[in-house]
């Protein structure tokens, strides 16, 4: 262990106590300690050794483990090229004074070699951010209409550099309102558009996602979830926005939220989004977080292709018999009209209305258009395939979790199936309507807690409360909760398993 | 042969709209409302451009003047309370082909939708925005709007508005790279019909408030203003509206305005002690959002795919 040493001379008794504690500690549980006097040689090189130590401290690392000093040279001069050189310089000095201070006093090295199998054929290196926003110009999406919020901003600012080599452009609204509805307008208007936001900005968007659901206006939707509530935590990580997301509209409003668990599923959901959203004719909110908008990884390159594509604007004529929500009863699906097609011609209204578009207060309208847009979820839940259990399907302990937290999960799970446990896990990308099969996978293990990021001081109270939540929506959002629709009391009182 | 000359050619139109080809629903407006003169002049300026009904899109929020749409026959968007502006702006982003009108009202527009009435007339996108300005909350039964006068007794302050009330003009004159504000009531069919038209005719957001009377709620705004017409004063001007002598008499009180002087528009927006009806300010050559956002739109999937090899290039090791 290498420990720097500053505080072992620290005029503050309390503080030299705690170091001494400290040590002793690292001692006892057998760990070699190099006590290092990294402060000092700052000191030497920079009068505020806390900008700049990290510096130092890479130039050890970088003798330490034998990596090329030149190549870590480069990537300084490039994190910095936006200052001045004087910056990059006193920078170089740091790095070169920890590389030849752990090659004068460090008197071991270690030599990590890639595994050749172990690379890409063809990587790419990005973060969630580039990559959903890459997702959106592989989805053939023309529009992006948001407004800056941390940490989903990060997004646009790569899309306002590249977009325009697929033709999109970035539309930054004048607020998060004004930015979903502007997107609405363009897929109303037949081009899906897309909105990138945080946890405060999908409260505002809010009611607007909810016209989406009840009018059927296909839009994408990404939310970089960030700690909340209100302003909460800009930069930090918390999948605080499930439930919000999936049932925080006014009223019954069924949409669909998937969840993207690594960079590379930033890029492809916003592909799969944006079908989602057209076939199913419904808003689809992709949720990653400030983990993954951060992240940094190597993933395979994509294959790109143009079937990923919107397809152009269809302005054929439109058959006049066939009214604007012309609903299948068993899908609740249907085609619909945009505007240049002759014949089509229909009023979106947010009110309750009928398969003409017609409003409609009476109960029967009003029962149908609930039961036709549930009923879509319940179409696409058929589809869906049940997740895979990473482990065993049955043993002890099914740890089910979703997004960015995969990493932790599985090799927490690894770790203890070699230490002999019968844990397994599984991941959800689709969270509303939700994957099948999780009651068999529950059923087979004897506790189900759930792995989300969120609510700290008391986990006890967020498992629990999202395993209830889990083990009661998991039907719900299956062909059982609305076709046929079932009564009134078995959806207002999820029971409490 | 019978008579026809061969040089003669018809010019037969493969299709020719009426009046009727822009009708929708039976409007269900309160009788003496003065929305029913707005639409009916919609209507007419929908007919006399010709336009393609199905090219066609009216998008209001929510409020009395919001049901616009309902009674057109084009396409149409009735959306969320105050929200008729970004969604019109989203249509005609990617949609430079369609013809968009925005219904809203004095409480849609200069209360819950304020923000997007100064960002979408910045952003001047060809846009024709009718704000009926009734002085008062209609749907919702009589409350104060941002434009009942002062002392007008209302749901929400039984003994009167208690703030005099906001200036849609002194706004809109106010902000940057706006290209077309006129003022109309509703009750001048001819005024009326020719500054809708000017303002659809016009490249750019052409914002038009129509005092408009509400005879249910506050049947003094308008019968003030009928009863002393010496209260209105009438822009003339050869770049402004253009009306019959007959409608010009109806004017005791007239003034000569070139609507290109916004100085001048914004003097005689400040000054309330005369209502200006006609066109305040007119520039045809503000520049425009909806020409900046529909970048792009021609590119085929070949010239996409290439472009999104080229964007993943830029992250290959």
């Amino acid at each position: 262990m290498l420990l720097e040493n500053m505080w072992a001379e620290d005029p503050e008794p309390k503080v030299r106590e705690q170091y001494a504690e400290a040590l002793a500690d690292f001692k006892k549980r057998g760990l070699i300690v190099h006590e290092l006097p990294i402060q000092q040689e700052c000191l030497k090189l920079v009068t505020d050794p806390r900008k700049g130590k990290n510096m130092f401290v890479l130039g050890m690392l970088c003798r330490i483990y034998n990596r090329d000093a030149d190549k870590a040279k480069e990537e300084i001069a490039k994190i910095f090229r936006k200052k001045s050189d004087k910056v990059i310089n006193i920078n170089h000095d740091l790095f070169d004074a920890g590389y030849g201070f752990a090659l004068d006093n460090i008197g071991y090295q270690f030599s990590i070699t890639t595994a050749p199998e172990d690379r890409l054929e063809s990587a790419l290196v990005m973060n969630g951010n580039t990559a959903a926003g890459l997702g959106v110009m592989a989805a053939g999406i023309e529009l992006v209409s948001m407004y800056p919020i941390t940490p989903a901003t990060s997004a646009s600012h790569y899309l306002a550099d590249d977009f325009p080599l697929t033709g999109g452009f970035v539309h930054q609204a004048e607020d998060e309102i004004a930015a979903i509805g502007f997107a609405i307008g363009a897929s109303y208007a037949g081009k899906t558009a897309c909105t990138i936001t945080s946890g405060p900005g999908i409260a505002l968007k809010t009611e607007m996602i909810g016209l989406a659901v009840m009018a059927e206006i296909p839009l994408v939707i990404i939310n970089v979830q960030r700690g909340g509530p209100a302003t909460g935590l800009p930069t930090k990580v918390e999948q605080g926005d499930l439930l919000a997301c999936i049932f925080g509209a006014p009223g019954d409003a069924p949409k669909v939220v998937l969840a993207a668990s690594t960079i590379s599923e930033c890029f492809h959901f916003v592909i799969l989004a944006r079908k989602l959203a057209e076939s199913f004719r419904t808003p689809v909110l992709i949720l990653t977080d400030a983990n993954l908008a951060t992240g940094v990884q190597a993933i395979e390159r994509p294959e790109a292709t143009d079937e990923w594509f919107a397809p152009p604007v269809d302005q054929s004529k439109w058959d006049e018999n066939v009214l604007p929500y012309d609903w299948d009863e068993k899908t609740g699906l249907s085609e619909r009209p945009i505007p240049g097609m002759r014949g089509g011609e229909y009023i979106l209204t947010g009110l309750a209305h009928n398969r003409n578009s017609k409003i409609a207060y009476d109960t029967k309208s009003n029962q149908e258009g609930m039961d036709m847009r549930s009923r879509k979820l319940a179409a696409l839940a058929a589809t869906l395939k049940p997740p895979e259990v990473h482990g065993d399907p049955e043993g002890d302990l099914l740890i089910v979790g979703w997004g960015s937290t995969i990493g932790a999960i599985e090799e927490a799970v690894d770790l203890a199936r070699d230490a002999g446990n019968k844990v397994s896990s599984v991941h959800l990308r689709f969270l509303s309507p939700m994957e099948p099969g999780l009651k068999t996978a529950t059923r087979l293990t004897h506790h189900c807690p759930v792995a989300r990021t969120g609510a700290t001081h008391s986990s006890r109270t967020c498992c629990g409360r999202t395993r209830s939540w889990i083990l009661t929506a998991g039907p719900r959002s299956r062909a059982t909760r609305c076709h046929p629709p079932p009564s009134a009391g078995s959806l207002t009182k999820p029971s409490n398993r | 042969m019978f008579g026809l000359k061969g040089d003669w050619s018809l010019d037969v139109k493969e299709r020719y709209f009426t009046l009727e080809d822009y009708c929708g629903a039976e409007p269900r407006w309160c009788t003496g409302c003065g929305d029913h003169g707005i639409l009916a002049a919609v209507h007419r300026v929908c007919r006399d451009a010709q336009l393609k009904p199905e090219k066609t899109v009216a998008v209001s929020g929510i409020g009395c003047s919001s049901r616009l749409p309902h009674y057109m026959n084009t396409y149409g968007f009735h959306g969320l309370h105050g929200r008729a502006l970004p969604v019109a702006c989203g249509v005609k982003s990617r949609r430079p082909d369609l013809d968009v009108w925005v219904a809203t009202g004095d409480g849609d527009c200069f209360s819950i939708g304020a923000a997007h009435w100064i960002h979408a007339m910045r952003y001047n996108m060809d846009l024709t925005l009718l704000v009926f300005d009734n002085g008062i909350y209609g749907l919702t039964k009589k409350q104060t709007s941002p434009t009942t006068p002062l002392d007008v007794p209302t749901n929400t302050h039984p003994s009167g508005a208690l703030l005099p009330p906001l200036n849609p003009l002194t706004v809109t004159l106010g902000i940057t790279n706006i290209s077309f504000v006129a003022q109309i009531v509703d009750w001048n069919a001819q005024l009326r019909h020719e500054v809708i038209r000017m303002a659809h005719a016009h490249k750019g957001t052409s914002f038009v408030r129509i005092i408009q009377r509400c005879p249910v709620y506050v049947e003094s705004i308008g019968k003030a203003l009928q009863d002393e017409p010496a209260r209105m004063q009438l822009l003339t001007h050869e770049k402004g509206v253009q009306v019959d002598d007959s409608v010009k008499r109806q004017f005791p009180n007239q003034a000569e305005h070139d609507p290109s002087d916004i100085h001048a528009a914004r003097q005689l927006a400040e000054d309330e002690s005369v209502l200006p009806l006609g066109i305040l300010y007119h520039n045809p050559d503000a520049p425009r959002y909806d020409l900046m956002s529909s970048v792009g739109l021609e590119m085929t999937a070949e010239e996409k795919l290439a472009g999104l090899n080229e964007a993943l290039d830029h992250f290959a090791i």
